[in-house]
């Protein structure tokens, strides 16, 4: 009787412990690659001027102002 | 970092197709599949809307939350892409995407679905930027070139606008600021807020109430 406090305690701690050995159900880790970034070109004879390929701020500004020029109200010298 | 983003200007879109066509052509899109199209409301009636619909490069996508594989993923500049090397073409993220963007080749034997298709914001894959087998897989990757995508660009009313989120909303902000007719529309502040000049465009006013 002595021991029944005991087993109790080891097999409650088994148990929590228990959720420890327990796997991931998550797909085992992403094989996904993600290819290079824009910025990193290459450089074909179709890149565009005025940015400089590999360099990621160029790359971000050049799109900044490619986006821009959507705006008819900047090309046309209009802002409002 | 840009967080790259389509809106199209239902004021603008005179249902030329052009973007879709631009699409197919620069990316060489099979028989069988749209990347983009234009729909139009109230077809027919004074007064119809079209607007061109792609995939929208959500920023927490629905098809990659649902695609068993895990083929999808988000490039640095907020781009949704997949990889058809992993895609299995089950369909799900078709059923899952509110915009109808994931596509499939059905002309295959027994009507075969193939691999899963979509707009990938001329972005290419995970293959080298520009390659032939990226190509190939997924058509143009503009971005890579420093061009935007194509079927934006092409846009002779620029009713399509393409580009960093932020710039391309604060053109669309401006545009209803200055038609003064547009902001009006449920959910214009939470998506748009208040243009930087002021208070938001006053609603315009319905035919014959003065």
């Amino acid at each position: 009787m002595r021991r029944s406090p005991y087993l109790l305690a080891l097999s409650a701690l088994l148990l929590g412990l228990g959720a420890c050995g327990e796997r991931p159900q998550e797909l085992a880790g992403r094989q996904i690659n993600g290819g290079a970034p824009a910025w990193q070109g290459p450089t074909t004879p179709l890149t565009a001027p005025g940015w400089t390929v590999g360099d990621q701020r160029s790359w971000q500004a050049h799109m900044q102002t490619r986006a821009q020029a959507q705006n008819e109200y900047v090309r046309l010298g209009q802002a409002r | 970092m840009a967080r790259m983003k389509f809106i199209c200007d239902s004021e603008r879109c005179i249902e030329c197709n052009g973007c879709v066509t631009a699409c197919k052509a620069e990316n060489h899109v099979p028989w069988g599949v749209n990347r983009r199209r234009v729909v139009t409301l109230n077809d027919g009636v004074p007064g119809e809307k079209s607007i061109s619909v792609a995939c929208m490069h959500c920023s927490d996508a629905p098809c990659m939350a649902v695609c068993p594989v895990d083929c999808f993923y988000r490039t640095d500049d907020g781009v949704v892409l997949h990889d058809k090397d992993v895609c299995i073409g089950c369909g799900y993220c078709s059923y899952a995407c509110p915009f109808g963007a994931p596509q499939f080749p059905g002309n295959g034997t027994f009507g075969l679905r193939g691999k899963m298709d979509k707009c990938t914001f001329c972005a290419g894959g995970p293959e080298a930027n520009s390659s032939q087998a990226e190509f190939d897989k997924y058509g143009r990757n503009r971005l890579s070139e420093g061009r935007l995508p194509l079927c934006a660009e092409v846009c002779s009313t620029k009713a399509l606008l393409a580009g960093d989120g932020d710039v391309v909303a604060d053109i669309f902000r401006s545009r209803v600021v200055v038609r003064n007719k547009g902001s009006e529309v449920w959910g214009w502040g939470t998506a748009y807020g208040k243009p930087a000049g002021g208070s938001t465009a006053k609603p315009a006013k319905a035919e014959g109430t003065k």
